[in-house]
């Protein structure tokens, strides 16, 4: 079957509170519509497998591996990406504030999908324990980090207030 | 690694979906989660004409207790059944299973059903399953409904006895009445979250004198499907579980086991960890149904 | 508490990289977007060894949407050859394939389409005939005398063979009481980065100029991409301010990028080329050292060790880039922290069927601390020595610096006892023997591991002389323009890429250390190759030591020129002068001074009052040359290798499971000195992350082939890279033995943690193995590999 043989196909997203409405031919992945099509370039492609983790996003507030889902399987769904973390411009959220803070990055890479993993922990446990910040981003790997700024950036984020 | 060009279609129910898969002449493939088609479409490993999405429906998602048996929907998300408080008192194998099930983010996605169809030989609940003498029912436009056994349902690696044109719906698991239950699931895998090099499952069911009322258990991802015993296991009814006869029986279950072999782990090494784990695996669920005991005799 | 002598260096402060990261404003090779950008995909072989019998690509030419199918024939015919690092003219390279295909997953043919998909789904179409060929696999068969031969027209599957002898070592092996030898053996793995390597090009026509985007770390990549496309250096813009989503060595994309760039000229259209994890973990060449060691220490009763033989032979793959040199890199640091007076060292690099190696964290170090600190731990354990002991009888001692080892570089400074007592007091080392005691008590195996290993810093091209003395390059320089604008505010050029270790913090840090003004108000940019200053790159752990001294540097002149341009107007002598935050007064009279601004209004406005012969603004470059460095081997192979020294010394308790064979690494601490610290929270960063690619190293990641030369861990399925929970938490202690070299006493330590903690791990797990007398010698530890060790133990051969 040839591209032209491809029907497209329209979906409708809501991508970080704004409603994207689109045509994709079906084997577009949800990660390369958010990147190429909506030019969100802030979520990252690393193995298209499901493995690394830079690729995620939250899908109504969950936290999934959007290599592992086509852009049609997302229609009249909620996506946040890193772009979307943020309450508004010039402002972070706790989280990516504690990131610089505690030098929780170094190259970037694995960081949005790090943060939106991050993010959903908190949501659900605003006050994780070290050993639950280890298992919420151990689907996230880092080959910068060593993962323990990270852990320290988390535990910073949601400790008492003004620590 | 993009996949290879497909049509796409939602179902607008099963009776739709069963229409879809039917017509197209065994080139469709359903996808629920996608956690396991996804990437082999990627890598252009699969390669279906057509995709014909049940991930929405609703009638594939239900969890049905009742005291005799939990019949769960094909298409309930693994997160679900995870966190399904009743599905841990009456299914614990099942509970104690889904925490070494794939990572959190693809159990937000993945299905109960997606799993089992993929029938990975170290599948968690493909081994749960065939520990637990599960039920599953099959449908297609043309044949109807059938239900298979566990056993009949899993034929070999990556390979059930679901057909082109056919869809799992539901599976069926017994509950095991009464008191004095032990359950114990162990798996080793190099990283967390990993397909098992080894695991192992056991569900006991003890009398109050410590003997074997009934128990079943088995060992994944060193065969072509999970396996279970329930000739070794009728023999161990009536009996103590001591330490040596758990090493004896374990023992026995691993060497009849044919792993393969890849570069992490050879076929001996396979054999050897899966007797190490079923014999933990028996002595960690007959010591819970021990404790069970106690505790029950205390109130 | 003394206090620091330093306003900025050494202290916490958020990295200016950071923001643009945690908004997803990172600006990454595939995230650049062109108008009219054109895609590629690769066709590869899937043989180990193979000739090309024919290739059709016109079903793939006539899928809609594609553009052109490039083969390697055309890329022989109209590009340069890229040429190993070592005296081997016959072994060339090229993009891709042509006649014959050396390994499973070279690439053949190139489809460019309006979409990546489109490619791909061409790329099915392309036909190629193979015929196969034999292949050799195995390095040791590889060496045989009648081996089947990777490049025929070489004459041998070795690529490059010297012995190097340095002092007297038969004469001590004869004065020793013992001998002992050893085998060990470093798998194959590499860094692999979260991003693939990506390049996108675009050649103007009317300009004349090729511009390139690239995921890029590489010393010389512009030039040698202007040589490959036989462009003149200046037709090639290197845009060196793209993120580069990690390297740590490998992301050396010459090919890609030759590729890219030739078909972006043919096609008249920009071009993007962004590997798939498939064809960068097969095809993408960037597969690290894999290395068998064999190794006899000669020491006395007493436990000094005296000499050691050393046999290096590496397979390197199919293709050579600089690859071999990294057998070369060791040279500087051979005999490790220890006072060896003599070093017999025989390196080879064998070539076979399989993916080339490319440049990995630590260039060779790595592997060789893991052999020699092994050696240290079998004396010990053979003399019946605490290792600790043995350690500190054998360590160079805090006094005895400058020390020349044997093979010619001299050591600038150190304390390696003090950094190893920090290590074992932060590990409670007397609490770790009992909680290891324990352990084991309850059943479990479990061992202490130690380490002590240097960590060369600060780059140099020495390596290259003295592994082809063809080769005499000398210069290693890195460079920094540093501009003050008629506002007053200050930008800093840097003229190559960075991949995480935040070059912008650091040079900002030591830009305003010198000037007095605040590092967030300075502004660092990366100048793109035509308007950049020579560099060589963030290799070799060089960048604080070389960026950061090259912008001390330039930033000096700007001082002295704010100071002189002080001087001529208030009328002193420059000696009579203090500078203060930017502002420059008379001593002891306050009321005559000359504030920034007005200082930089002169500069800028006021050339009326500038001394005699002084340039208008305020802008000065510093182009550095590596210090100590600059100087060609002797005739028997002595050089100062790189010029500063790094230390770290790890301490690690792992427990095994006696049943199942898996490693859990419990408790993990690294004693680290690396001199002054410009940037502590970077230092620390890479530290932690040169930690867990050890641990994967040591034990998990292996890039495995089959007898036939099938790479079998092709996808992160099977190349396991830690995660947060294989990774444990991990205590850094620093010390600081300033570098006499440098400006503020910094060493450089980008390779940190990945140079100590293999050998930590494998210590700690032979530790353990030892209690059922087994041994592993050999990386990763898996669990299969450790189950083998201890059968092997119960029933020896």
């Amino acid at each position: 079957m040839t591209a032209s043989n491809t029907l497209l196909k329209s979906i409708q997203i809501q991508v970080n509170g704004t409603h994207q409405h689109r045509l994709v031919e079906p084997r577009t992945s949800l990660v390369d519509f958010i990147r190429d099509e909506l030019g969100l370039t802030g979520t990252h492609v690393g193995c298209e497998h499901g493995v690394c983790g830079a690729c995620t996003v939250l899908l109504n507030d969950e936290p999934v591996r959007s290599c592992c889902m086509f852009a049609v399987q997302a229609d009249e769904m909620r996506v946040t990406t890193v772009e979307g973390l943020a309450p508004e411009r010039g402002v972070m959220t706790k989280i990516q504030d504690a990131f610089c803070e505690k030098h929780a990055l170094q190259c970037g890479y694995c960081t949005p999908g790090m943060l939106i993993a991050c993010h959903a922990l908190v949501a659900d446990n605003p006050h994780p324990t070290e050993e639950q910040v280890r298992d919420a981003i151990s689907s996230n790997i880092c080959r910068c980090t060593g993962y323990q700024q990270i852990v320290d950036a988390v535990m910073y984020a949601t400790q008492a207030e003004g620590k | 690694m993009k996949a290879a060009p497909f049509d796409y279609v939602r179902a607008e129910n099963l009776a739709h979906a069963l229409d879809k898969l039917s017509e197209s002449g065994g080139d469709a493939k359903l996808i629920a989660g996608g956690q396991s088609l996804v990437p082999m479409m990627a890598m252009r490993l699969a390669r279906p004409a057509l995709l014909i999405d049940i991930n929405r429906l609703d009638e594939l998602k239900d969890i049905e207790i009742q005291a005799t048996h939990v019949k769960v929907g094909a298409g309930v998300r693994q997160r679900d059944l995870e966190f399904h408080p009743q599905v841990h008192s009456h299914l614990p194998l099942v509970g104690k299973s889904m925490q070494w099930v794939g990572h959190e983010q693809t159990r937000n996605r993945g299905s109960v059903g997606g799993s089992l169809v993929h029938a990975d030989p170290s599948a968690e609940l493909a081994l749960a399953a065939l520990v637990l003498e599960a039920g599953f029912t099959l449908e297609s436009k043309s044949d109807g409904r059938r239900h298979l056994k566990a056993d009949e349902f899993f034929l070999g690696p990556m390979f059930t006895a679901v057909s082109d044109t056919e869809a799992l719906t539901q599976t069926d698991w017994p509950v095991w009445q009464g008191s004095y239950l032990g359950t114990s699931f162990e798996e080793t895998a190099i990283r967390k979250g990993d397909f098992a090099m080894a695991s192992a499952a056991c569900q006991i069911q003890i009398h109050e004198d410590g003997r074997i009322r009934r128990i079943s258990f088995g060992i994944g991802g060193v065969d072509g499907t999970p396996l279970v015993f329930p000739e070794l296991a009728k023999s161990l009814e009536g009996q103590v579980l001591s330490p040596e006869r758990a090493l004896h029986v374990a023992h026995e279950a691993a060497q009849s086991s044919q792993p393969g072999s890849d570069m992490h782990a050879t076929a001996a090494y396979r054999k050897h960890l899966a007797e190490v784990l079923l014999s933990r695996a028996l002595q960690s669920a007959y010591a819970e149904a021990c404790a069970n005991t106690h505790s029950s005799n205390i109130t | 508490m003394s206090k620091s002598p330093f306003r900025f260096i050494g202290k916490h402060r958020r990295a200016v990289e950071h923001k643009r990261f945690v908004l997803g404003q990172g600006h990454f090779a595939a995230d650049i977007q062109i108008q009219g950008m054109l895609h590629i995909a690769l066709v590869a072989s899937p043989y180990a060894s193979a000739k090309i019998k024919s290739i059709d690509v016109s079903q793939a030419l006539a899928m809609p949407g594609v553009h052109t199918v490039l083969t390697g024939e055309e890329l022989r015919q109209n590009t340069e050859a890229m040429l190993p690092g070592v005296d081997a003219p016959q072994v060339t390279r090229y993009p891709m394939a042509f006649d014959v295909t050396r390994y499973a997953g070279e690439w053949v043919a190139a489809v460019v389409a309006d979409t990546r998909a489109l490619a791909e789904d061409a790329a099915e179409l392309v036909m190629v005939d193979y015929e196969q060929l034999p292949a050799v696999v195995d390095p040791q068969e590889a060496l045989l005398p009648n081996a089947t031969l990777v490049h025929p027209a070489h004459g041998s599957n070795v690529i490059f063979h010297r012995h190097f002898v340095w002092g007297p070592v038969d004469q001590d092996f004869a004065q020793c009481d013992h001998q002992l030898s050893y085998r060990v053996s470093w798998a194959r793995n590499a860094t692999v980065p979260i991003e693939t390597f990506a390049v996108a090009c675009q050649w103007n026509d009317s300009t004349g100029i090729l511009d390139v985007w690239a995921s890029i770390q590489m010393p010389k990549f512009p030039d040698q991409m202007a040589k490959a496309l036989r462009l003149t250096g200046n037709a090639v813009r290197v845009h060196f301010d793209v993120d580069v989503g990690g390297s740590y060595g490998v992301k050396r994309g010459l090919k890609h990028s030759v590729l890219v760039g030739y078909l972006a000229k043919k096609l008249g259209r920009p071009v993007r080329l962004v590997e798939d994890r498939l064809e960068n973990m097969r095809g993408g060449d960037m597969q690290g050292p894999d290395r068998i060691f064999d190794v006899t220490l000669g020491f006395q009763n007493n436990g000094e060790i005296k000499s050691m033989r050393m046999k290096a032979v590496d397979d390197i793959g199919a293709y050579s880039g600089r690859s071999p040199l990294q057998l070369g890199k060791p040279v500087g640091a051979i005999v490790g922290p220890y006072k060896i007076n003599s070093v017999s060292y025989d390196a080879m690099a064998v070539m076979t069927h399989k993916t080339p190696q490319e440049a990995v964290r630590g260039f060779g170090q790595a592997p060789t601390n893991y052999a020699i600190e092994t050696g240290i731990d079998k004396v010990a354990r053979f003399l019946k020595l605490d290792r600790i002991a043995l350690r500190r009888l054998n360590m160079i001692g805090k006094d005895d610096f400058p020390y020349l080892i044997p093979s010619g570089t001299s050591y600038d400074s150190g304390d390696y006892d003090t950094v190893m007592t920090k290590a074992l007091n932060a590990a409670s080392y007397e609490e770790l023997l009992k909680e290891r005691d324990a352990l084991r008590a309850a059943g479990q195996l479990a061992g202490i591991g130690i380490s002590t290993c240097l960590e060369p810093s600060g780059g140099n091209a020495s390596f290259e002389p003295l592994f082809n003395p063809k080769n005499e390059t000398t210069t290693w320089m890195d460079s920094c323009l540093v501009r003050v604008d008629l506002s007053g505010s200050v930008t800093a050029l840097m003229g190559t890429s960075t991949s995480g270790q935040a070059h912008e913090t650091m040079v900002s840090t030591v830009v305003g250390e010198v000037l007095h003004r605040e590092p967030d108000s300075i502004r660092v940019l990366h100048a793109d190759s035509l308007n950049a200053l020579p560099s060589n790159s963030p290799v070799g752990s060089r960048m604080a030591i070389m960026l950061g001294g090259a912008a001390a540097g330039a930033t000096k002149k700007i001082k002295n020129k704010l100071l002189q341009i002080a001087a001529h107007n208030l009328g002193v002598a420059l000696e009579q002068l203090d500078y203060e935050g930017g502002h420059v007064q008379v001593k002891n009279e306050p009321e005559k001074k000359l504030s920034w601004d007005a200082l930089v209004e002169i500069a800028h406005r006021k050339f009326h009052k500038l001394p005699q012969g002084m340039e208008p603004g305020l802008q000065e470059k510093f182009v550095w040359e590596v210090p100590s460095g600059g100087m060609l081997p002797t005739a028997d192979g002595r050089v100062q290798m790189y010029p500063c020294h790094s230390f770290e010394s790890h301490v690690v308790l792992v427990s095994i499971d006696p049943g199942t064979c898996k490693v859990t690494v419990r408790k993990y601490v690294c004693g680290h000195d690396c001199g002054v610290m410009i940037s502590p929270d970077v230092v620390h960063g890479m530290t932690y992350g040169g930690i867990a690619h050890g641990l994967g190293a040591a034990l998990m990641e292996k890039f495995a082939f089959s007898p036939e030369g099938q790479l079998l861990a092709g996808t992160f399925m099977d190349y396991l890279l830690p995660s947060s929970a294989e990774v444990p938490a991990i205590t850094i202690v620093d010390h600081c033995t300033p570098s006499p070299l440098t400006e503020f006493g910094q060493k450089g330590s980008g390779e940190a943690g990945y140079l100590g903690s293999p050998a930590a791990i494998a210590s700690a797990v032979n530790d353990a193995l030892s209690t059922q007398g087994a041994k592993i010698d050999h990386l990763p530890m898996t669990p299969q590999a450790i189950w083998t060790a201890l059968n092997d133990a119960k029933s020896p051969a």
